[in-house]
């Protein structure tokens, strides 16, 4: 590698970024104030957060795999999803149906959350993006950004504006005993959800045929078409998954906050977007690696390094902590963790 | 009737006229070749007849049926399959999937896995190496591949674009051998090449491809006697 100046700047920042993490971890052992179970419980959580921005940052980077566009209007297309599974668990609670078999109601709002998400994504991509794809250039691009506006303020003039209190069964409010750790039940549920939902995912992509045609297109779409794939049909399945699995997410994230609105999907749809470029966008099993690794640096990393530098209440700084963790790895491996070396240009 | 005809094509780039006026047959069984120096519009024509690329003007016919203006998937699906220059082969993919890709037209399951026992027979390496991923493959290889790829499609007409590319001579003669034995077995090939020498030799038909436009034609073994094709393709022979 050419030892430029950028690299002597990459070199420098990295090893401040090890310092301070050192430093932090070094004070935060040796002040000692945390036990071994809320150690645990800082675990659990960024796992179960992990979990979530996994889901969601799928449907990020198998867009870009296919369609080499970032579809701004993914976390919103969750929002509408979300919303709609809200009512419906609303209307379940009215049956009992979460006191007497919790697990069927809560796999009833997940379904319904991913099947209206995959809708909404199938029709944007229909009516908004299909149109403008042959144009080329920025025009796909605005347009997502244009419909993750329409999407946001279609859900604030339909549902308000208002923060709406997501249904908190029984069920979810206890916790459960691993040995001699207790893990509550939501984030138990959340973390075997998101795990059922990828291995389902990873055997549709690599199992089936349109999986296999997806990626033969990601790769070099126009071999993919003198295969006799239908391009049009990859990429609508391609929004249908990333529909799916992005509505589980949002049902998920909205079961551990309990709570809907319109904005939902701004903050963890940026940051499943930043945990896909983390991976490396494009790349399936770096959205997940990505997700979990962002949602643990974002559960541990607070309170395990700025704990230690004596900063207050680290915990509410833990989006900070999210993005310098992602700033830190474009910086040194700007292709993400599973991405490709980008073409070196002449 | 012939199995393809090409009538009267142009196609364009931007304002730029790629090839003009082409027409060509194909007789069901033959094995015809389009040769032509570097850049005089023999990829525009395979790409034309699978429509990946628009043609401005002409028609190009298949058993009689109008194929331009269809989808290049369309296309695939009557039966005309191409494996492209520099064979295109998914890199990440493992072989048998990209084997596998090639029957994606196919609702066979039964008849696909019999096409695939006899083409993995045709190319035992590939048999070898069937887990593998395809980009770990040799060049060699990966034109095997691309060949295997376009005939578990079991199309009747082949559209292989300068197979001997980029090959050892020793791997280039086998593959002549190769695209012999698919021919034998029925399948239509139309073939585009540098290798001129090599392309005359086992063609029924030639074209020859001058700046877009088609300036001769013959029989395989009339034009590897003729004077301008000798001097301007054949070196001096």
């Amino acid at each position: 590698m050419r030892k430029d100046f950028a690299w002597f700047v990459r070199r420098g920042l990295l090893l401040c970024a090890i310092l301070i993490v050192c430093a932090g971890i070094i004070g935060t052992v040796r002040a000692d104030r945390y036990s071994t179970e809320q150690w645990f419980d800082l675990v659990a959580f960024g796992l179960t957060l992990g979990g979530v921005y996994a889901l969601i940052a799928l449907g990020y980077s198998m867009v870009y795999g296919v369609l080499r566009l970032i579809n701004f209007a993914h976390g919103d297309t969750m929002t509408v999803g979300v919303f709609i599974a809200y009512f419906v668990a609303r209307g379940l609670e009215h049956t009992k149906l979460f006191e007497t078999s919790p697990a069927v109601a809560v796999a009833i709002i997940l379904i319904v959350g991913a099947v209206v998400s995959a809708l909404v994504a199938l029709l944007v991509e229909r009516f908004a993006y299909r149109p403008v794809r042959a144009s080329g250039g920025f025009a796909p691009l605005i347009t997502s950004i244009g419909m993750s506006f329409l999407l946001q303020q279609t859900c604030r003039g339909m549902f308000g504006s208002g923060v709406k209190a997501y249904p908190d069964p029984g069920w979810l409010q206890g916790s459960m005993r691993i040995g001699t750790f207790s893990v509550p039940n939501v984030e138990v549920m959340v973390l075997c959800a998101a795990a059922l939902v990828m291995a389902g995912l990873y055997l549709v992509v690599n199992g089936t045929r349109m999986g296999t045609a997806m990626r033969a297109t990601a790769e070099d779409p126009r071999a993919a078409v003198l295969m006799g794939i239908d391009i049009n049909k990859v990429i609508a399945f391609t929004f249908l998954l990333g529909g799916l699995t992005a509505g589980v997410g949002g049902v998920l994230y909205a079961l551990i906050y309990k709570q809907v609105y319109f904005m939902m999907g701004f903050l963890p749809g940026i940051k499943a977007f930043g945990a896909a470029v983390l991976g490396g966008i494009g790349s399936i099993p770096g959205a997940m690696a990505g997700g979990i690794i962002l949602g643990l640096a974002e559960g541990i990393g607070p309170t395990l390094i700025l704990d230690g530098l004596g900063i207050p209440a680290p915990y509410q700084l833990r989006d900070l902590f999210a993005f310098a963790l992602l700033i830190t790895v474009l910086i040194c491996r700007p292709q993400g963790l599973f991405g490709e070396a980008p073409a070196r240009r002449a | 009737m012939s199995l393809l005809e090409v009538v009267d094509v142009d196609v364009l780039y931007g304002n730029v006229r790629a090839i003009q006026g082409v027409s060509l047959c194909v007789e069901a069984g033959q094995i015809v070749t389009l040769i032509g120096a570097n850049g005089a519009g023999k990829s525009t024509t395979l790409n034309a007849i699978s429509g990946v690329l628009p043609i401005s003007r002409g028609a190009i016919r298949f058993k009689g049926q109008l194929i331009s203006g269809l989808a290049s998937h369309g296309i695939v699906r009557l039966g005309i399959s191409q494996v492209p220059e520099g064979r295109r082969i998914f890199g990440k993919l493992t072989v048998s999937e990209n084997i596998s890709l090639g029957s994606f037209v196919r609702n066979d399951w039964h008849e696909i896995q019999q096409d695939r026992e006899r083409v993995l027979e045709l190319f035992p390496r590939l048999r070898e190496r069937l887990r593998q991923t395809a980009g770990t493959l040799s060049g060699g290889e990966q034109q095997m591949l691309a060949m295997a790829r376009a005939l578990v499609a079991r199309p009747a007409l082949i559209l292989l674009d300068e197979p001997s590319m980029g090959l050892a001579p020793m791997l280039v003669e086998q593959v002549f051998e190769i695209i012999k034995e698919i021919n034998r077995q029925g399948v239509t090939i139309l073939l585009v090449e540098q290798n001129a020498f090599a392309a005359l030799e086992i063609a029924d038909q030639a074209y020859v491809l001058a700046s877009g436009a088609i300036s001769l034609t013959g029989s395989g073994a009339e034009l590897l006697r003729h004077e301008q094709v000798i001097s301007a393709y054949l070196g001096e022979g």
